[in-house]
């Protein structure tokens, strides 16, 4: 019997293929690589080293590389090619047990992605260290993290759909899908409604125009914590998102009745989006705009019924400090301010000496005697 | 404790006392209501706001009462047109029962700045001092302006087909400040006026009772009394005191309306320091 295995084994070996069988034997618990992605590969496929048995203790690494050139190539171009930082196996899970990415049990599935990217960037020392505090948390409470892990939605955007996966590259790379640049065509690969609006719009045209100031996806809809337009939340801080950028019409809207509405914490009322909307914004010189003069009365009749030519003579931005355009509302707010300071500063004379008189002066009844 | 022979006088009728019961309901659920919006980044106005139960309830109560106090003041300038054309009562357009300024009020104001300075004697006022057509004026003038500019808005589309719609911009602006006005007047220099004086702190239940004891009808109103006393119509006016459960009504009654009224003076006062 010992005789015929020796002779098995040399015939394997000329062979130059060892039966993974033989390995198991005494490395047990490494069975699982029979399941997982490289299972056929057998152990030499990997451990290409080990040439004869009994083999040396000390081996080099297994050289991912060797096969996955292109791979490897990207990732040692990516933010990640730092010391310390993510090997293969950091993100495609154990080494024997590797999946591909389309099997739920994968670290790299969409739905475990999260997960496995929050190793580190969910680890808040980790997370400081690359200036990313809470992305994890925040992710997982946006809508994308929430469709996709309590919906199933696989096809939700996870890190990699923004990100990309073995080249991640710092947004301040031009070449980073992350890169201002280049994020209404990152967010466009899902969103190509959207994507079309805002490039049609004037804010697509700005950044085709390569100007600096110009929003894109993110200015408005954050990164990380995307949440649902429609929410309350997020229409209460979205005006002040367009009112950054334009102060003057902000300040403006402020005055008015929408405005006070708003303010309130209520929705029912018309926000910059409601009358310029919001991918596709033109300006009112542009005659497709929504705000444009021949728009308006379709604009604003969306609420209130009945808006006529002159109905849209109201003006939604109108500056009560602009004496040139607004002549009648200056002048009706300095009547009306100085209405307010005169009579209530006369009367508040008037009181504060009837009260000196009644409380210190005397009596009536002393007084008349 | 009063005399039990304290004789009373009648000063305003169960309507008068009636229509001011409305006319203050309903100003203090315009205020309420209405500073919220007029106020709106501030956040213990955002607090009332949803308190009340969100925009629409705010809105809706600020219509409603809107609409009741409309309803009032109609009722009242209906009453007056009936009275002095029908009934042919001049004696409400001009003269000393009328709210109408005459010569005297302006003699009494400059009397009563004398009087402030120690300069003169207290002026005798008749049946309305001139503070007291200040304050029905008021209501007339904020009506016009807070309720023309309040409807205008409630029923833009129709505003603007008479006229142009720019004027909803000032119809909002003249409609907040005339509304800060009227909130600053009625519940500081009014309350003062007519409640918190020293001369009759706490409160004055005359409006709510409609009675006036002799010694403060005398005080208060010397030419009315002289006159009704030489024409010997004050017997006529004299009736019983004032029950128990009414002057308790009264003070409950007072004391919620000047104190919401104090309560919203000042937060309205921070929040427009603040704004």
């Amino acid at each position: 019997m010992k005789h015929g295995s020796i002779v098995f084994l040399l015939l394997s070996m000329t062979a130059g293929a060892w039966a993974a069988a033989d390995c198991v034997s005494c490395h047990t618990e490494k069975a699982t690589v029979k399941d997982s992605i490289h299972g056929s590969l057998g152990c030499t496929g990997c451990h290409s080293t080990i040439q004869s048995y009994p083999h040396p203790e000390k081996q080099t690494p297994v050289n991912c590389a060797s096969c996955h050139a292109a791979g490897a190539e990207t990732l040692a171009k990516s933010v990640h090619a730092v010391t310390g930082g993510p090997t293969c196996l950091s993100c495609h899970g154990g080494a024997h047990e590797i999946l591909p990415s389309k099997n739920p049990q994968s670290a790299t599935h969409p739905a475990n992605l999260p997960k496995t990217c929050a190793t580190c960037h969910g680890n808040e020392e980790a997370a400081k260290r690359v200036h990313a505090p809470q992305v994890y948390s925040m992710y997982m409470d946006s809508i994308h993290g929430f469709a996709l892990m309590q919906d199933g939605l696989l096809v939700a955007a996870s890190c990699s759909s923004c990100h990309g996966s073995h080249g991640i590259l710092s947004k301040k790379d031009p070449k980073s899908k992350t890169n201002r640049a280049n994020i209404p065509a990152t967010c466009g690969a899902c969103h190509g409604g959207p994507l079309r609006a805002f490039s049609a719009g004037i804010h697509g045209q700005m950044l085709e125009a390569g100007a600096a100031e110009g929003p894109v996806c993110t200015s408005c809809h954050t990164a990380h914590q995307i949440t649902k337009v429609g929410s309350t939340e997020w229409q209460m801080k979205t005006t002040a998102t367009c009112g950054s950028c334009h102060k003057e019409q902000f300040a403006t809207y402020r005055d008015t009745f929408h405005a006070q509405v708003s303010a309130l914490g209520f929705q029912q009322t018309a926000r910059c989006w409601d009358c310029h909307g919001f991918h596709e914004i033109l300006p009112a010189s542009d005659a497709k705009s929504r705000v444009a003069p021949g728009q308006l009365i379709r604009t604003c009749g969306k609420c209130h019924t009945g808006a006529n030519e002159s109905f849209v003579k109201y003006d939604p931005h109108a500056d009560s400090h602009d004496q040139k355009h607004y002549p009648a509302l200056h002048y009706s707010a300095i009547f009306m301010n100085m209405l307010l300071a005169g009579t209530l500063g006369f009367f508040l004379l008037h009181t504060i000496l009837w009260f000196l008189r009644s409380h210190f002066g005397p009596k009536p009844e002393a007084e008349s005697k | 404790m009063e005399d039990v022979n304290t004789r009373y006088y009648i000063r305003f009728s169960l309507a008068q006392r009636f229509l001011h019961g409305a006319l203050a309901a309903t100003f203090l659920g315009l205020a309420f209501t209405g500073l919220p919006l007029r106020f709106s980044t501030h956040p213990a106005m955002q607090t009332i706001a949803r308190i009340v139960g969100g925009f629409g309830a705010v809105l809706f109560f600020h219509k409603f009462c809107a609409v009741m106090l409309t309803i009032a003041f109609g009722i009242h300038v209906a009453n007056l047109v009936y009275k002095i054309v029908v009934k042919k009562e001049y004696f409400l357009v001009w003269g000393p029962r009328s709210m109408v300024p005459r010569l005297k009020d302006i003699q009494d104001f400059y009397g009563n700045f004398k009087w402030f300075l120690h300069l003169g004697p207290k002026p005798k006022f008749d049946r309305f001092a001139y503070w007291d057509k200040v304050d029905y004026w008021a209501v007339f003038w904020g009506m016009g302006i807070i309720g023309l500019s309040g409807y205008a808005m409630w029923f833009s589309s129709f505003f603007a087909k008479i006229v142009p719609g720019s004027w909803l911009n000032i119809a909002l602006l003249i409609h907040g400040e005339e509304a800060i006005l009227a909130v600053g007047f009625i519940f500081t220099i009014h309350f003062f006026n007519t409640h918190l004086r020293p001369d009759n702190f706490p409160m004055d239940l005359t409006i709510f009772t409609g009675r006036q004891s002799e010694e403060e009808f005398k005080d208060a109103h010397p030419e009315e009394y002289a006159r009704l006393a030489a024409s010997g119509e004050l017997k006529a006016k004299e009736v019983e005191p004032p029950p128990p459960w009414m002057k308790n009504f009264a003070r409950s009654m007072g004391a919620v309306a000047v104190a919401a009224g104090v309560i919203m003076v000042i937060m309205m006062a921070v929040a427009f320091i603040k704004e």
